[in-house]
């Protein structure tokens, strides 16, 4: 199967300090990929680089067949990428669902007039928005919460519906920075049933930032593993698991 | 895990059309309007309507204008006079010179030459963020008093500079007495809450709360960022635009371009400070605390007889520096405006047992 997500000597530096070093791996239709690496491997500024919030210094980027060296975030949503954050990125002081409704934007085709008088094109992306939040916010859940201020619930309900607004918009490819992080043993073993029902209800190929080696090895289908901004290893998790170079990198030093 | 079933309201298969929260909201809209239009025009005297109510309601508008900027879409402006000033000199020249042009026509012209200035000037928002595009939406507050007083086309060449309200009316109706006048602005004032009600409920209200909230998440997002942010200050200006028309030609009579000067819009950032942010009913608290506390202080300063303490203007002094430290201490206390009472009287009532 053709890749979904291609990227070739991908190089990326914060004034003189370099976050990724010509790094190269393609991600395959379908697929859960995750990326290891210890803290600071660079693993979130891939995922910015991905979806457009940083600019690569150089290298490229092929995604669904259309080759581009930079992008911006919007442009990405539009292309179908998805993203939830490491730290809460919700809108606060909005109800879930009303933050579920705001992840739908890049369908949204009404000018801002239909949709403060309500005619015209309005009408139906109303409907349309309603369906699909309801029943992403059915899928993961969250129906006791939906009306809910976000602000006001736990650690692990909010990161939910980082996932449910990242998903609502039913990207191609969803990029999950720590979606399990600051969770308890129950909570990341559900979270990682509910990652692994996403990716095969809708077929959404996702790529992953997780610290926990054991979720990781039972979850992903591929493995690539980071340390400082370069590619350590790269492929099935039991070829990953046995890897000296991997071991010594990541699971055998202390960081 | 609860199910969708759990938390459908427990309506049963016979729910009544209107749900009771909707019944609520449909009585509360019809109090207000027959508060507004029936009991308070019988029963306010002309000095109540004229000095207190019309100013208090107007600066009430004033308020949701820049609160819609400000508290909805996390934008900053400190140029609301003069968007205001924009929409009186407009509607002033329109009159002038489209003879014949109806009262509504001239105050949707003016509110859509305010919102396409505010649009201009709300440029930088797309560079700038916080203290940045504050200061630079102070230009705005700086040119158009400039241009209004060098260039006396747009007073109709008055030697003053001035201009003075035309005569209103609407169908045939008069609207120069003080009913007259409340009236126009009560209605005016009704039709633009019930639009910033449809603003803030549609996808593009929601769109702007999620780029204050997060804008980098709301880029992400696919939410287009840069043209709501305009869109804000469009709608912003042109909210303003009509209010400064009601101010000029409603409640003063007549305006320079002094009268929309950086106090008043300091005012009106005052009455969303004080009447919460992100609020629509809360900016009309605002505004009673701005027009009746200087009010108050005065009547207060005449019922205690300090006057032989000091001359006029120490007292004067002393009304502002009680003023502020009210202001302060309401910030203190209550750090999401008076809207917080609203709000609190809302769930107290919600709370009480269902029969």
């Amino acid at each position: 199967m053709a890749s979904l997500l291609e990227l070739s000597d991908v190089s990326l530096s914060f004034r003189g300090v370099t976050a990724l070093n010509a790094l190269s791996f393609a991600v395959a239709r379908g697929e859960i990929c995750a990326l290891i690496g210890p803290n600071g491997a660079g693993k979130s500024s891939l995922l910015n680089v991905i979806n457009g919030v940083y600019r690569a210094d150089a290298g490229d980027i092929v995604f669904d067949g259309r080759r581009f060296e930079a992008i911006r975030p919007g442009k990405a949503a539009r292309l179908g990428i998805g993203r939830t954050f490491q730290h809460n990125a919700l809108f606060r002081r909005l109800t879930v669902r009303e933050n579920v409704l705001a992840g739908l934007s890049r369908h949204g085709g009404a000018s801002f007039i239909e949709n403060v008088f309500r005619f015209g094109r309005d009408r139906q992306e109303r409907r349309d928005f309603s369906a699909r939040a309801d029943r992403v916010i059915a899928f993961l859940g969250l129906d006791a919460a939906r009306d809910r201020i976000v602000s006001t619930l736990s650690y692990g309900i909010q990161k939910r519906v980082d996932l449910a607004r990242a998903l609502v918009s039913e990207p191609k490819l969803l990029l999950l920075d720590e979606p399990m992080a600051g969770m308890n043993q129950d909570e990341k073993t559900e979270m990682s049933r509910i990652i692994a029902e996403v990716n095969r209800a809708f077929g959404t190929t996702i790529v992953l930032i997780e610290h926990d080696v054991g979720i990781v090895l039972g979850l992903a289908h591929h493995i690539v593993v980071l340390d400082y901004g370069r590619k350590v290893a790269d492929g099935a998790p039991d070829a990953v698991r046995n890897d000296p170079d991997v071991i010594a990198a990541y699971l055998g030093t202390v960081h | 895990m609860t199910t969708l079933q759990d938390t459908l309201p427990d309506t049963g298969p016979a729910a009544p059309i209107l749900s009771n929260a909707a019944l609520l909201r449909l009585a509360v809209v019809a109090a207000g309007l027959v508060v507004a239009f029936g009991i308070v025009p019988a029963v306010a005297t002309d000095y109540w309507l004229s000095s207190i109510i019309i100013p208090t309601v107007v600066m009430g508008l004033a308020g949701i204008s820049l609160n819609l900027l400000q508290g909805y879409a996390g934008l900053v402006s400190l140029g609301s006079a003069a968007f205001m000033s924009v929409g009186v000199f407009s509607a002033y020249n329109l009159i002038l010179r489209v003879p014949g042009l109806p009262l509504p026509a001239v105050l949707l012209l003016s509110g859509l030459i305010a919102a396409a200035v505010g649009v201009f000037f709300g440029l930088p928002a797309l560079r700038f963020r916080g203290f940045y595009l504050g200061a630079s939406t102070l230009g705005a507050q700086f040119f158009f008093p400039w241009l209004f007083t060098n260039y006396p086309w747009f007073s109709n060449d008055s030697q003053s500079l001035t201009i003075s309200a035309p005569r209103l009316e609407f169908l045939g109706y008069d609207l120069q007495s003080p009913v007259g006048r409340y009236l126009f602005v009560a209605t005016v004032t009704a039709l633009l809450i019930g639009l910033a009600f449809l603003v803030v409920r549609s996808r593009l209200g929601r769109e702007w709360m999620a780029i204050r909230d997060q804008e980098t998440a709301a880029s992400v997002l696919g939410i287009r960022v840069a043209r709501r942010k305009l869109q804000a200050y469009a709608i912003s200006s042109f909210f303003l635009g009509i209010t400064g028309v009601l101010w000029g030609f409603a409640y003063l009579g007549t305006a320079d371009a002094h009268t929309y000067n950086l106090d008043k819009s300091f005012q009106v950032l005052f009455i969303v400070l004080i009447g919460g942010t992100a609020t629509i009913f809360g900016n009309f608290l605002g505004a009673a605390f701005i027009v009746l506390t200087p009010i108050l202080l005065d009547h207060l300063v005449l019922a205690a007889n300090i006057a032989y303490l000091s001359d006029q203007g120490a007292i004067t002094n002393l009304q502002r520096v009680i003023f502020g430290a009210i202001i302060i201490f309401i910030l203190i206390k209550e750090p999401d405006g008076l809207s917080a009472w609203i709000r609190r009287g809302a769930e107290a009532l919600r709370a009480r047992p269902k029969t």
